[in-house]
């Protein structure tokens, strides 16, 4: 690839996307790119780079596969257990008048992410009786959006992250593929947002998941969108980021949980109770005593039935 | 360096199992069937035991409920590793005392994934 073609490339998805591409991104340029080359039998990168700003169509196709990023459910962990063990608590009782809370997965991706959080929220139902709670995931990319929304995954896909009881819970088997059950995919509302346009429309977050998307951007859109982010953000809420991410030198808004570094806080905010040693996702089912960890199996049992009978 | 378990009546998933276990830093020890994994587990108790469904002689199922049966036979983190994958098999495996469940084909991600599931990862 020339340099000049490489450079336009650049500048296009900085614009398009706030994507931040170096020299050292090249395998990835041409491994994400070649199909889409490919597809509109065009003879190679220099000249669908020639064709960017013509064809609306194909700059769409080529900002997607640039952006498109691997996820996979419960990435991490540490971030969905101090969501679940921090934020929540916390928020549950800041927010014991009206009983809302606004949680927003920006970029989405395939919904893994969206679809884990649900997946705890669903676990906390009895904490969270009588309340409203929003789960606002978008995307960029229409592609993923749309897997997003269908909910069903490989094999591959699943075994990435879903505990055995939350797979028996919250997903029923359709041939070799696993769909998310209406319960969990109802709970989310799925949108397109490039993070680089206006997103003060989506309105205002208690906690807001936004992993493993800055590292692409380059210095100036990182300021920018954690900027917009902090005024997304309640003053008491939770900004939650990849494992790899840091505000350091791109934001003064925010501030680390004092036991969790990828969970952080509006600087202002009270202090959060500390994070306590963070068990393995199901340990809370093995911990229960028998006759209840009986009943909890049970009820796997009874809904896998059910489902069993939805796909009849 | 914990200790696993491979029960698994082809030769060749244990292959395959072996080395990607050894590549996350675990000792593994083979058996072919649950009969051979039972005398196994008699002599020493493994930390985590790799368990196909279907194998002659005595199968994984029948093997796990006779582990959890056993002076010891709690402690081994139990992860099935089958081409079972209805919800059906999943749920008998958990009532059984399974902690995870893996649906073959496996990757490496997924063996990792799992093993960091059960906390030996």
């Amino acid at each position: 690839m020339s340099t000049h073609a490489f450079a336009a490339l650049q500048a296009f998805l900085l614009k398009s996307s706030g994507l931040s591409l170096d020299k050292e991104k090249l395998y990835l340029v041409e491994a994400r790119l070649t199909p889409v080359i490919q597809q509109a039998g065009l003879s190679g990168l220099p000249d669908l780079v020639a064709r960017l700003d013509a064809d609306k169509g194909l700059a769409k196709k080529v900002t997607e596969a640039m952006t498109v990023n691997e996820t996979f459910f419960f990435r991490d962990r540490l971030p969905f257990e101090g969501f679940r063990t921090a934020a929540l608590p916390a928020l549950l009782k800041a927010r014991a008048q009206n009983r809302r809370l606004r949680i927003w997965s920006a970029a989405c991706s395939t919904g893994q992410e969206p679809y884990s959080l649900a997946m705890i929220l669903d676990e906390e139902a009895r904490a969270l009786t009588g309340w409203s709670v929003d789960i606002v995931a978008t995307d960029i990319a229409e592609t993923v959006l749309k897997r997003a929304k269908e909910g069903v995954y490989t094999h591959f896909e699943v075994q990435r992250g879903v505990p055995m009881p939350h797979l028996v819970r919250y997903f029923t088997k359709r041939r070799d593929q696993w769909a998310v059950n209406p319960t969990i995919k109802g709970r989310i509302d799925f949108r397109q947002q490039n993070l680089m346009s206006d997103f003060s429309h989506l309105g205002q977050f208690d906690v807001i998941f936004c992993r493993n998307v800055l590292i692409y951007f380059a210095p100036d859109q990182k300021r920018d969108v954690l900027a917009r982010i902090a005024q997304r953000l309640a003053p008491d809420g939770y900004l939650v980021l990849g494992a790899a991410e840091s505000v350091i030198g791109y934001s003064n808004e925010f501030k680390p949980h004092p036991d969790n570094r990828i969970v952080l806080t509006r600087r202002g905010a009270p202090e959060p109770a500390a994070v306590s040693a963070l068990p393995p996702l199901t340990s809370r089912l093995a911990q229960l005593p028998a006759p209840a960890a009986a009943v909890a199996l049970e009820r796997f049992r009874t809904a896998s039935l059910g489902q069993a009978r939805e796909t009849k | 360096m914990k200790n696993v378990l491979v029960v698994d009546d082809s030769p060749m998933i244990r292959r395959i199992a072996k080395k990607i276990l050894e590549e996350l830093n675990f000792k593994t020890i083979e058996a072919e069937d649950g009969q051979k994994a039972l005398d196994a587990v008699n002599v020493a108790m493994p930390d985590a035991i790799l368990l196909d469904w279907n194998m002659p002689v005595m199968d994984g199922l029948e093997f796990l409920i006779n582990l959890r049966q056993l002076p010891n036979g709690a402690s081994p983190k139990v992860l099935f590793c089958t081409t079972e994958s209805d919800v059906k098999h999943i749920t008998r495996a958990m009532q059984a005392g399974a902690d995870e469940y893996i649906m073959k084909p496996f990757n490496k991600q997924i063996v990792k994934s799992k093993f960091e599931e059960v906390g030996l990862c």
